[in-house]
């Protein structure tokens, strides 16, 4: 089975192995994942302003790269990416106004309305695979290791982007089952990062 | 009597401008407390989210440009999915961040990045801090 996927700058650079692990990972799982070509940057923070349509355009056009590659599904590794895109995704699904406003100001591209489903690699895994496959084909089973599944805040909020349970997630607790390791529970699994705040605040990132 | 002390008239034009920018309707708040509790920023916070929203609601502008809160803030959406009465409080830390960054008035300056940083950051933490706090 072939996929389409979204790297994202960082996966190109300070996670290449992040990307190297993965494409190898699935393509042992029997899906090949194949990169949308001429994909841009995702805007890396969904605008959260009703009157900043400028910052959309970004997600947007990688969006229509997926549709014109015909590809009905696009798979993001990068948690933030994934957020961004799944937003901008749904803006021009459900917001009629906004998106014949950008559809309008792009009017070099085809025209967008949401038709591409934005898919996180642990749906994936879950959703497609399942996690029966995953221990079946497993070669090197990671026992006797005890591991802290860490969520943060972009794969589970905004709820109409959760891809688990937003208070309670199990998704990479069930992955890490399936690897042979043994979930601990983590009360931070949730907690926000500080993400961007660790450029800006540096007295704040001591404590995230 | 009752007194409306919520009322549009109470309600300062940063509340309206902060509306008209997030689409979110400080007055709506009942002030239970849920944003700051479950913030996790809030420690480090001068003034917790829930009395930044008090103080639109008075129309106390002057407080809320003295704190530091809204710089904290780092949109985790904790608070906004755990509000009890929708209101979208990321929404409306973003609005009061653009009402200063429209302004020309920049929270982080990149030239003053140091260079260990730039070399260790993942590059979408250096891009998506120049989307939330330059303008």
């Amino acid at each position: 089975m072939e996929l389409s996927y979204y790297p994202g700058c960082t996966l190109k650079t300070r996670a290449k192995n992040f990307e190297d692990s993965t494409i190898a990972s699935m393509a042992a799982l029997g899906i090949n994942l194949k990169e949308i070509s001429r994909w841009n940057c995702c805007g890396a923070v969904y605008s959260l302003a009703d009157d900043d349509l400028i910052h959309q355009l970004a997600p947007v056009r990688d969006l229509i790269r997926v549709k014109e590659q015909e590809q009905g599904k696009v798979v993001v590794l990068c948690s933030l990416c994934f957020n961004t895109l799944k937003r901008a995704n749904l803006l021009m699904r459900n917001d009629a106004e906004k998106r014949k406003t950008l559809n309008t100001f792009m009017d070099e591209e085809i025209d967008y309305n949401g038709e591409v489903e934005v898919v996180h690699l642990l749906e994936v895994l879950r959703d497609d695979i399942g996690w029966k496959t995953i221990s079946d084909k497993l070669k090197v089973p990671l026992k006797n290791l005890k591991l802290a599944p860490y969520y943060g805040c972009t794969l589970l909020r905004p709820r109409e982007v959760a891809i688990d349970q937003v208070e309670r997630p199990t998704i990479l607790h069930q992955l890490i089952q399936a690897l042979g390791a043994e979930p601990i529970d983590f009360p931070f699994a949730t907690k926000c990062c500080g993400s961007f705040q660790v450029v800006g605040n540096q007295a704040a990132e001591r404590s995230y | 009597m009752r007194v409306g002390v919520l009322s549009e008239k109470a309600c300062g034009d940063l509340a309206k401008k902060v509306k008209e920018i997030s689409k979110e309707d400080v007055l709506s708040c009942y002030q239970c407390g849920m944003c700051s509790a479950g913030c996790p920023v809030a420690f480090a916070m001068d003034l917790p989210p829930r009395q930044i929203i008090r103080l639109l609601q008075l129309g106390l502008e002057e407080d809320i440009a003295k704190s530091k809160t809204i710089w904290l803030c780092t949109s985790c959406l904790t608070c906004s999915v755990r509000c009890p009465r929708g209101l979208d409080l990321a929404k409306v830390m973003e609005a009061l961040r653009l009402i200063s960054l429209r302004k020309n008035i920049d929270y982080v300056r990149p030239a003053e990045i140091s260079r260990d940083a730039l070399a260790e950051l993942p590059q979408i933490v250096l891009v998506s801090s120049l989307r939330k706090h330059t303008a």
